[in-house]
């Protein structure tokens, strides 16, 4: 069987889902959260995950009010068949 | 059949237990407290739920959550707690719930006093609260009715998922007359649309949030649609004398016990009078009625209170004949002596 | 196995598709809302408990009004105020559901109070978040009843102003008051920490009703940022900066560990269940036989009046019933209306061959009389050729009236002879049937256990009846030929 593991931590934004309140930025321990240059489709400013540092802690999880924008996978993570992971 | 003398009061509690109903919110007000009363007694042996409210508002929205479980429930009050329940009324008429109110009326506006009146009709009749809707009022006029007419209450509420309303005084509720009990139920089959707390009924939702016009404007198609199927196939009345009466006195609730003994004694002195009693007021007999002025048999209004049935009456008949008029107001039951002397002037009239 | 993966949970809709927004994957929810963080710590606990399914939200009105586009729950939306009296209906009809208030402040702590306070009293088994963000945000920023001491709003322009508006209503402190409450914390969501204390109170409130153990309520203290006019971030800062002052964050109160988890069961009862407990019975009206009377006793209409206390009413129930007994029509209603007034007591009893009409006796063709003021207001009503029956111990005037028969008895003191005054109505009742035999006297004692709830007194309520029936009977013979 050919499992997909999550090599390192990693936080995924929806750029689509944030709405740039930047509650996630702030929270991070690791300040590898920004604000994207590029806005979305409702103009928002949305946060993106640096590339690297992510302790996959979870506080961004939490801080973000939608339940959909962000997601936080720990390092060894079984991700399930057809899931595609981009930063 | 089992059978037992009782008040109207205690007959609409076992009525609405053999009908399923299985729990009671309510707050005291005279002249229903002794429903309320009953109901304490009644409801908890059998596995039922009985609670005192903080208010006749908490009282009716504690309805509006039991009855979206799918669970015959009831609440009961008097006209000045019926006002404050009217909120949650049109909630209920808005989400299509089938709450059963009863409404003990008495005399008002405002404080007025604790005895009988019929002045409650425009307000339960015509809806009550704020929007489109109406409910459906079944109107007895004897304890055998308030037992009846509750088992009613509940099958209609729940094949239209309509509010439905008793509509009575408390002179009715405090006569006591022989009744006649029908079986109990005790098996409902599931409402699709109600929220029973498991996996096959979690997708429905209770709303009366239409946010977008058209949709709100569907929603109140729908239910006027609604309406007028129940106008068409619910109408009940009592036909007191009618094949050739040539004067018909329409009178629904206690009224129509005095005016079936005036009519009773006029019929010995050779006059040609009836009476027509709404037993539901929505819907009302309004073909029934159109048909009789139609013929041009003379109408005449008895009720108590300023006319609002007569204005019923009056639309019903198109103004085709003249609609005669009396009431008493105030907590003033006509005696049958007063209806007959009035019937017979307006009679001579005629 | 440790959790590896925070996504969203399967307590929400993975569309949601009632949100008429193009857009089904986000919330309608401002930028920065504490809403949202509220909607996930619930879901959250949802699912690890394991009661997706069987969970009911009540969404108030506020901006989360619209919770019920994203819980993958039962959905009822209530009128303003009033989730926690829906919440207490929907309890109580399926116990075994888990039942979530939803409210903000002005619905739970203005128009709502009176519903939070009492279903907090009544101990229901529900579970309250209370989302205080000091302000009505979704109808544009306006005063709510926790908007803090000076806060401006649209509709405090100048600050709020303790004078006029009153002071911010601490909802723990006045819910901590009672005793029924189980579980009651104000938590807040200004930072890491304390989003983390706030997701455990949530768990709790949820795993307390799981548990069956009584109501809890979690105050979060909630960023508005649009109705604030703040950016995210700074709200944060001034929920710890000025709310925390106001509404200090603590367990106000925790018994959760002092209840053993119960589960209510709701009972169906059975049709003999119902009947037994309503106490019908057969009745067969056969065996009680309709007698022979007089053309002119048939029908008859009675008024029974005395002093409050004679146990008229009582008199007028035993006819009645009797009536039914023998397969009468029958009706009886106390005093109404203007009748009350003048210290009588007195009931209407028809019994009738035909269906009755009006049930009032405006015209009685019987009185029967047991005080004089009864005797005097009502005679001159008595149709012609009535009877009159009066108790003859307590009432020192004769009827002026000579076109009536007219029976006197002193009933109270036979009464009294069988050692209780108070069965004076019982003995009027037994000389009426005596006298006139509109019924039988075999119904009329078979109608005792109905009407007498004390099962002792039913032997001297049968003797009163014998001995009026008695006096009844014979007094007929001798007075019939005036």
């Amino acid at each position: 069987m050919n499992q997909k593991i999550v090599e390192n931590h990693l936080t995924i934004i929806q750029p689509e889902i944030c709405k740039g309140c930047g509650l996630c930025i702030s929270a991070c321990p690791q300040n590898v959260l920004k604000f994207h240059d590029k806005f979305n489709s409702k103009g928002y400013h949305y946060a993106y995950y640096v590339g690297e540092g992510c302790t996959g802690c979870n506080v961004c999880f939490y801080a973000c009010p939608e339940p959909e924008a962000v997601i936080v996978y720990k390092k060894g993570h079984v991700l399930q068949e057809n899931e595609e992971v981009t930063i | 059949m089992a059978k037992e003398l009782l008040k109207g009061n205690y007959a609409v509690v076992k009525g609405a237990i053999l009908a399923g109903c299985r729990l009671y919110f309510g707050y005291p007000i005279t002249p229903a407290s002794e429903i309320a009363e009953a109901a304490s007694f009644y409801f908890p042996p059998i596995g039922g739920t009985f609670i005192q409210a903080e208010s006749e508002v908490a009282a009716i929205n504690m309805l509006y959550g039991a009855v979206s479980g799918g669970i015959r429930s009831m609440t009961a009050s008097s006209s000045p707690g019926i006002s404050l329940k009217m909120e949650g009324v049109s909630y209920a008429a808005g989400a299509e719930l089938p709450i059963v109110v009863v409404d003990v009326v008495r005399g008002g506006p405002g404080l007025g006093n604790i005895a009988p009146e019929q002045s409650d009709y425009n307000q339960v009749v015509k809806g009550g609260g704020h929007g489109n809707y109406k409910n459906i009022v079944l109107a007895p006029n004897s304890a055998q009715e308030m037992c009846d007419l509750t088992m009613d209450a509940f099958d209609l509420a729940f094949k239209y998922r309509n509010p439905t309303f008793i509509l009575t005084d408390g002179f009715i509720g405090q006569m006591m007359e022989p009744v006649t009990y029908k079986e109990p139920r005790v098996r409902f089959p599931r409402e699709d649309w109600a929220v029973y707390g498991d996996k096959e009924s979690k997708r429905n939702l209770i709303s009366s949030i239409f946010l977008d016009p058209d949709e709100l404007e569907d929603h109140n198609q729908k239910l006027q649609k609604k309406y007028e199927i129940i106008q068409e196939t619910e109408v009940r009345y009592e036909d007191y004398y009618l094949d050739d009466a040539k004067f018909v006195i329409i009178a629904y609730g206690i009224v129509s016990r005095m005016v079936r003994s005036a009519v009773d004694q006029l019929r010995q002195k050779g006059l040609k009078v009836g009476m027509l009693r709404p037993i539901t007021l929505f819907p009302f007999p309004r073909k029934e009625i159109k048909e009789m002025a139609d013929h041009g048999t003379a109408l005449m209004v008895t009720e108590m209170s300023n006319g609002q049935l007569l204005e019923d009456v009056k639309l019903a008949a198109e103004f085709k004949v003249p609609v005669h008029f009396y009431n008493r107001m105030g907590g003033n039951v006509p005696s049958t002596e007063e209806l007959y002397e009035q019937i017979k002037i307006q009679y001579q009239k005629s | 196995m440790a959790k590896t993966a925070w996504t969203k949970s399967d307590a929400f809709y993975n569309e949601y598709f009632r949100n008429p927004n193009p857009d089904k994957k986000s919330t309608h929810y401002c930028p920065g809302c504490g809403h949202g963080h509220v909607h996930k710590f619930l879901a959250e606990a949802f699912e690890d408990f394991g009661v997706v399914d069987q969970t009911i939200m009540i969404s108030p009105v506020g901006c989360s009004v619209f919770a019920y586009y994203y819980f993958d729950t039962g959905n009822i939306q209530a009128a303003h105020g009033r989730a926690a009296a829906v919440a207490t209906g929907i309890k109580r009809a399926h116990p075994h559901s888990i039942v979530v208030s939803y409210q903000g402040d002005g619905d739970l702590a203005a128009i709502g109070t009176a519903e939070l306070i009492h279903s907090a009293n009544r101990g229901e088994n529900i579970t309250v978040i209370f989302v205080n963000n000091a302000i009505y945000g979704m109808t544009g920023g306006q005063m709510a009843p926790t908007t803090l001491k000076g806060q401006k709003t649209t509709t405090s322009p100048r600050g709020r102003d303790p004078k006029n508006e009153g002071n911010p209503v601490k909802v723990c402190e006045m819910v901590n008051s009672l005793d029924a409450p189980v579980y009651l914390e104000r938590v807040s969501l200004h930072d890491v920490k304390h989003r983390a204390k706030a997701r455990m109170a949530i768990r709790k409130a949820i795993k307390n009703q799981v548990d069956g153990i009584g109501y809890s309520l979690v105050e979060v203290l909630s960023p508005c940022p649009s109705g604030w006019k703040m950016d995210p971030v700074d709200s944060m800062k001034w929920i710890e900066e000025e709310m925390t002052k106001v509404f200090p964050l603590e367990v106000f109160r925790d018994r959760s560990k002092e209840i053993e988890p119960s589960q209510e069961k709701k009972h169906i009862p059975t049709k003999d269940e119902i009947i037994t407990n309503l106490g019908l019975k057969e009745l067969h009206d056969e065996a009680f036989q309709k007698t022979q009377m007089a053309s002119h006793y048939k029908n008859p209409a009675i008024k029974a009046a005395g002093f409050g206390g004679q146990g008229i009413l009582l008199l007028g129930v035993g006819l009645a019933q009797a009536g039914m007994l023998e397969g009468y029509n029958v009706s009886w209603i106390p005093s109404y209306g203007p009748e009350m007034r003048g210290g009588t007591a007195n009931c209407h009893v028809h019994i009738s061959e035909k269906v009755v009409g009006s049930p009032i006796v405006s015209k009685p063709s019987v009185l029967l009389a047991m005080n004089r003021p009864s005797l005097e207001k009502f005679q001159k009503d008595v149709v012609k050729e009535g009877l009159i029956i009066y108790d003859s111990s307590l009432i020192d005037i004769k009827p002026d009236r000579d076109d009536v028969e007219i029976l006197d008895i002193p009933a109270t003191k036979i009464a009294d002879e069988l050692g209780n005054t108070r069965i004076a109505n019982m003995v009027i009742l037994g000389a009426l049937v005596g006298y006139t035999n509109i019924l039988n006297l075999k119904s009329l004692v078979a109608t005792l256990p109905y009407i007498i709830t004390r099962k002792r007194l039913i032997d001297v309520n049968k003797k009163a009846i014998e001995k009026g029936f008695e006096f009844g009977k014979n007094f007929q013979k001798k007075d019939l030929q005036n």
